[in-house]
């Protein structure tokens, strides 16, 4: 389905770039070994910005939730509606969480804890975008 | 008097472990002001946001029996939670920019109702709640003797929040091509908190059937003057959804009106025309969640931490707790504020098994007695109206039968939302 576009900023910027390789990278602090997404200027853990860098990870992950979208304020999903919008933990760190159509699943019949891969869909301006396909 | 800016961030208490408010029952709430309700602005002038929040805060003032010139603070929460008028062309001053249109500053107000005596100007920006804060600290601290607290919250003519743009830079990146906003964010997390505690969207009916019974005793609600039939349960269940499971009854309706408070010193509030309403605490929740959704783990964290400050600063226990009116602008959220607060004894996950039985304003468990704004429209101060008139013994149809000492109202989410606690005594 359509998606509208992130419009990538400084910080955002290699993440996005990656998503465009086709690669799925997680901002990371090596002194606290944690990962965060959305990235920030600064690790939540530690407060300092030396020891950031961009990893990438597995793409493996796993519902954690969901819910059905059927009157969406976005004028451009709008014809899209009901679809689910699901909640997905990374596999290596549930903690981090990223949002899903769930491209090949229909609405409201989402398998709760499945397992998920994520592949990338273009925006209306080109800008690739993670999503995430139920595997069996 | 320069242009107004936003409260510094030391007014708000917004960590545990501050102890019982400084300032506990040396403040009180003496008037309160409601402007008329229209679902939609008709973009006449007379009734415009700025219009309305005149007489609004005129209101406030024959209700405490005092004039403007006694006002020396004005604290407004200057958005007004609608869309803006622009691009649609201004009017002649002072209607000639957004202030007065969808939003009223303190600037606005002070200047069209021509309050002389005014010294201290503050903004609480995005919610009512976060201005009553802002206006009783500010009394407190003795930045002013009498403050009035002001929101007027609008809706333009056509569909309200439509989002045209298909690019989103900002936190809107790492949201919007997924259509991942607020209603997402409270349907998902009602979903995680049915699987949790083995419920369903259906036991929501109980709730949402008597905010709306509860409205409908609210004679300046939305509801009660323009659309005054009750909300049966067979109605509730068979809304179409907005965000399954959230349906179209969970959601509050946006309209168009002004709503005023009067603060001031517990000194000068014996003089004033009503039985004061004393402040005993006020406290602010802003919680940073780990990743880009609030989980259920992380609103039941943020919903404790803001009962543990509720009862911190105010000293009450939950048991002491009369009168209860958090927000429930989704009603889906509702829950948590009544399962952390521990209100008449609910416990984590049985909120559902409480709405299903006696929680009417005639019975022992008089749950928001307000109607909230789920009952009477979006504005976000019902619940601080029902608290002021509950504890004065003026809330009419609605007053309870148990005993009205205490009083809590707050909005909006757990997340992100500001706290205030009534008595009947400073002490």
């Amino acid at each position: 389905m359509p998606k509208p576009s992130p419009v990538p900023n400084e910080l955002s910027k290699p993440f996005w770039d990656a998503c465009n390789q086709r690669r799925l990278i997680m901002q990371t602090c090596t002194k606290c070994d944690r990962m965060q997404y959305p990235p920030e200027k600064t690790c939540d853990a530690c407060g300092s910005d030396e020891n950031l860098e961009w990893r990438e990870v597995s793409g493996r992950g796993r519902i954690h939730g969901y819910c059905v979208m059927y009157d969406s304020r976005l004028k451009l999903l709008q014809a899209e509606q009901p679809f689910n919008i699901a909640v997905i933990e990374l596999e290596e760190n549930p903690e981090i969480k990223f949002f899903s159509h769930l491209p090949g699943t229909p609405p409201d019949e989402v398998p709760i804890e499945a397992n998920v891969q994520v592949e990338f869909q273009e925006t209306a301006t080109g800008q690739l975008v993670h999503e995430w396909r139920v595997v069996s | 008097m320069s242009p107004t800016s936003n409260a510094p961030a030391s007014v708000y208490r917004d960590k545990e472990g501050l102890g019982v408010w400084e300032h506990r029952g040396k403040v009180a709430a003496v008037g309160i002001g409601q402007a008329p309700i229209d679902r939609r602005w008709d973009e006449k002038l007379e009734t415009s946001l700025g219009a309305y929040s005149i007489i609004a805060v005129q209101q406030a003032l024959d209700d405490a029996g005092i004039s403007r010139d006694d006002i020396d603070g004005v604290v407004t929460t200057p958005d007004g939670m609608g869309d803006l008028w622009a691009p649609r062309p201004y009017f002649a001053p002072p209607y000639d920019s957004e202030d007065g249109l969808s939003g009223v500053t303190a600037d606005w107000l002070v200047r069209n109702m021509r309050l002389k005596n005014v010294k201290f100007t503050s903004h609480g920006p995005r919610c009512i709640a976060n201005a009553m804060c802002v206006g009783i600290q500010a009394v407190g601290d003795g930045q002013a003797n009498t403050v009035v607290v002001l929101r007027a919250t609008g809706n333009m003519p056509g569909r309200y929040h439509q989002t045209t743009s298909n690019f989103f830079p900002g936190p809107g990146q790492w949201t919007n091509p997924w259509g991942w906003q607020l209603i997402s964010q409270i349907a998902f997390g009602f979903a995680q908190y049915c699987r949790k505690y083995n419920t369903n969207h259906d036991r929501m009916a109980p709730f949402v059937v008597n905010q709306r019974r509860n409205g409908l005793m609210v004679p300046e609600g939305y509801y009660a003057q323009h659309r005054p039939e009750v909300l049966t349960v067979e109605e509730y269940l068979a809304a179409r959804w907005i965000c399954k499971p959230m349906n179209l009854f969970d959601c509050d309706l946006p309209i168009h009106t002004a709503g005023a408070f009067l603060m001031t010193t517990s000194e000068r509030a014996r003089d004033m025309k009503q039985k004061p309403v004393y402040i005993l605490n006020h406290c602010t929740q802003r919680g940073k969640i780990r990743s880009s959704c609030e989980t259920l783990e992380e609103t039941e964290e943020f919903a404790d931490s803001i009962a543990r400050k509720v009862y911190e600063g105010s000293g009450l226990t939950p048991s002491e707790l009369d009168i209860f009116n958090p927000y429930d602008g989704f009603t889906l959220f509702f829950q948590y504020y009544l399962e952390a607060m521990q209100w008449h004894g609910v416990k984590r996950g049985e909120a559902h098994d409480f709405y299903a039985g006696d929680i009417s304003v005639e019975g022992p468990h008089p749950l928001s007695s307000s109607g909230g704004n789920n009952g009477n429209g979006r504005t976000r101060w019902w619940g601080y109206r029902d608290c002021i008139q509950q504890l004065r013994g003026q809330a009419g149809k609605r007053q309870v039968n148990v005993k009205a000492e205490t009083g809590l109202a707050g909005a909006f989410t757990t997340g992100h939302s500001d706290w205030v606690v009534f008595g009947t005594s400073p002490d």
